[in-house]
């Protein structure tokens, strides 16, 4: 036992130097395994941090949050929208009375607009909302105060700003109190609110201005129609009832008769949740069957190499066979050198994935989640990859005629 | 009273080539005992080294018996072969036949790594250094092939062949990629190890050579024709204390 695991040892010997006296060529072989375990690290680490940033931006949305759109839904899910929108304030006022499963419903008018505040300014976007806006969405003010409901009855030229507008046009803080000018109409700054951060596209929700729907419908951007309607139903178990409850109230309100489609749709939270997951998904399995190539190609690779390497070492392989070596031993050797390129090269790939992911974390300002699981995965796989296509050139070598091999020129 | 070390009787080797049978050797008688140094002789497709082939168990024989040290070594199969040749046999080629790129120290520790006996990392390289000391290489075990001159090359062989302290050492033409004055050295070298007992078996094609051992065995076609007992020549000058 303890003479066998010794000349394992000294087998492995043999493999580190072939593999050493041919560096170069030992470090182009890895290459394909080491962009597979690379991938395989990468999407991985960057998957599992989307999914995370995917479920913190959703529940960012708030609780138990139903968006409602203008436009029919198709069957596929997709939104046709023929220009004017069908969406009504009127339609969003009534709805907490109808729907006894909503807690709370905000319209919202949209507008872009450069924003000025004496010398500086910035272009940003403009959301009309109503006072049920902070509960929907759970963001709150840091400073000052959230505009109140006579501010919506009144259109009173009043804002909330978003911490990047405040940053921007108001670098030394203190935006409270102060006139903003939008498309020359001036605005009271009332409050500001609490930073959120980036949401699933990345588009950073601090930079905006919130200010009363009927404001900026009259004052900014001309609309007569709303955008959307964001409603928080009662509770978690209730969201599905709301929307029932809306998709009734809607109907009856646009006069839609039975069979005919409806002329807005929504989307709970958790549909889109769905949605994000599936599209992740494909994002995945497309990069893992990119992983999956590269790591057949370098296995496919390493056999190459193998082959090319007991062909030119045929002469090698005679003189080990001449002084003692068995089959066992000259597969072994060669085994293992297959084996330890495609080891030492999922480590490089290790190290350059897990590089990679915290480059695209840090770029995406995605959490990134390098798993132990995923590391030793990948590991394995390599270690596969080195034994599968390592197997056939090394069988090739310890079948070899020891005489004419020694004659092997 | 020397032991016998080989014995072959009947000795045939058959290569088919297509239709062809080609007798590379056809009934061969032959004993070697202990401490014999036997060269064979013979023109250039005579069987010289078919018969080195399998005395070195590197092939089988077609029909006929060999024992190697009392062991009927002609059926057994690859692996078994394997173990004879590693712990039995030292070989010593024309062509050197060292791994490129790999220490003199190392090409001779080679043969214990594939050893029955787990021989120890101190071992293999203790016994490897007293070997290359015996060839005159102390001092070169870094040395790498390419460093070293082709007589130098092939004593380093010789320590391989050695190191296991084997049996026989078989030489097939061990001179024959050397200039004479090397030869000689060589042959000095050959005639050392079989003054302290080694059994030595030498294939040449030249009569010079085959003047260093004992005994020389003429072959022609396969066959065995004259098995004389030589005076022994010596080298002129012996190059190593
Ligand atoms: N593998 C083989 N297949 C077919 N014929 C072979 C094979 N090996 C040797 N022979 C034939 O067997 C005969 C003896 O060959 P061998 O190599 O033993 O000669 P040799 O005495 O060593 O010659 P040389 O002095 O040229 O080395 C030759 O006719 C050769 O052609
Ligand atoms: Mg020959």
């Amino acid at each position: 036992m303890k003479n066998s695991v010794m000349r394992m040892g000294n087998i492995t010997v043999v493999g580190l130097k072939a593999i050493s006296r041919n560096k170069l060529r030992s470090i182009l072989t890895m290459l394909g395994i080491v962009i597979g375990v690379g991938c395989v690290i990468a999407v991985v680490a960057i998957g599992n941090g989307a999914t995370k940033s995917v479920e913190a931006t959703i529940n960012s949305l708030g609780t138990n949050f139903i968006m409602i759109f203008p436009g029919a839904a198709t069957q596929s899910g997709a939104r046709i929208f023929t220009g004017q929108s069908t969406l009504t304030a009127e339609d969003a006022d009534g709805m907490k009375a109808e729907a006894p499963a909503v807690a709370y419903v905000s319209p919202m008018v949209r507008s872009a607009a450069q924003i000025v505040s004496g010398e500086l300014n910035w272009g940003t976007s403009i959301q009309g909302v109503s006072t049920d806006y902070p509960l929907i969405r759970s963001w709150n003010v840091s400073q000052g105060d959230f505009f109140t409901d006579t501010d919506v009855k009144a259109a009173a030229k009043v804002a909330v700003l978003g911490n990047t507008v405040v940053d921007n046009l108001f670098p030394n803080g203190d935006a409270v109190g102060q006139i903003i000018r939008i498309k020359n109409v001036p605005f009271k700054v009332v409050g500001v609110l609490e930073k959120k951060g980036g949401n699933m596209m990345g588009q950073d929700q601090d930079d905006t201005v919130i200010a009363p729907y009927t404001t900026v419908m009259k004052r900014l951007a001309g609309k007569t129609k709303i955008d959307m309607i964001q409603v928080s139903a009662v509770s978690g178990s209730q969201v599905q009832e709301a929307q029932n409850e809306i998709e009734a109230y809607l109907r009856q309100r646009h006069r839609i008769q039975p069979g005919q489609d409806s002329d807005f749709m929504m989307r709970s939270q958790e549909e889109i949740a769905q949605t994000q997951a599936q599209s992740m998904g494909i994002l995945r399995t497309l990069l893992l069957s990119i992983a999956a190539i590269s790591l057949l190609v370098g296995g496919i690779g390493i056999m190459n190499i193998m082959l090319v390497s007991v062909t030119e070492r045929t002469r090698e392989i005679g003189i080990r066979m001449a002084i003692g070596a068995k089959g066992r031993h000259v597969l072994m050797q060669f085994l293992f050198e297959a084996v330890t390129l495609a080891i030492v090269g999922g480590l490089i790939g290790v190290a350059i994935g897990v590089a990679a992911s915290l480059g695209v974390g840090h770029f995406l300002k995605w959490p990134i989640v390098v798993t132990p699981a995923s590391v030793a995965l990948s590991f394995g796989v390599a270690a596969f990859v080195g034994i599968f296509f390592g197997f056939y050139p090394a069988r090739k070598a310890s079948r070899l005629d020891p005489i004419d091999a020694l004659r092997y020129e | 009273m020397p032991g016998r070390v080989i014995q072959i009787s009947e000795l045939t080797k058959i290569y088919k080539m297509g239709e062809v049978e080609v007798r590379a050797l056809d009934g061969v008688d032959l004993s070697v005992d202990e401490g014999e140094f036997l060269a064979v002789m013979g023109p250039s497709g005579s069987g010289k080294s078919t018969l080195m082939n399998i005395i070195g168990c590197l092939d089988r024989p077609t029909a006929g018996t060999y024992q190697l040290d009392d062991v009927d070594v002609s059926k057994l199969d690859r692996d078994e072969r394997a173990v004879i040749r590693n712990a039995k046999i030292g070989f010593v080629f024309q062509s050197f036949n060292l791994l490129a790129r790999t220490s003199a120290i190392e090409n001779v520790e080679l043969p214990m790594l594939y050893g029955e006996l787990g021989w120890s990392r101190d071992k293999r390289h203790a016994a490897a250094r007293e070997s290359l000391r015996r060839v005159g290489l102390a001092g070169r075990e870094d040395h790498y092939p390419s460093q070293l001159s082709g007589g130098q090359q092939q004593r380093v062989a010789i320590a391989r062949a050695l190191v296991t302290n084997p049996a026989i050492l078989l030489a097939d033409e061990p001179t024959g990629n050397l200039d004479s004055r090397t030869s000689e050295e060589i042959m000095g070298i050959f005639q050392r190890l079989n003054d302290d007992g080694k059994t030595v078996v030498l294939i040449t094609h030249e009569p010079d050579i085959a003047q260093y051992a004992k005994r020389i065995v003429h072959m022609r076609d396969g066959q065995i024709q004259h098995d004389e007992v030589g005076k022994q020549k010596r080298p002129v000058a012996m190059v190593m204390k």
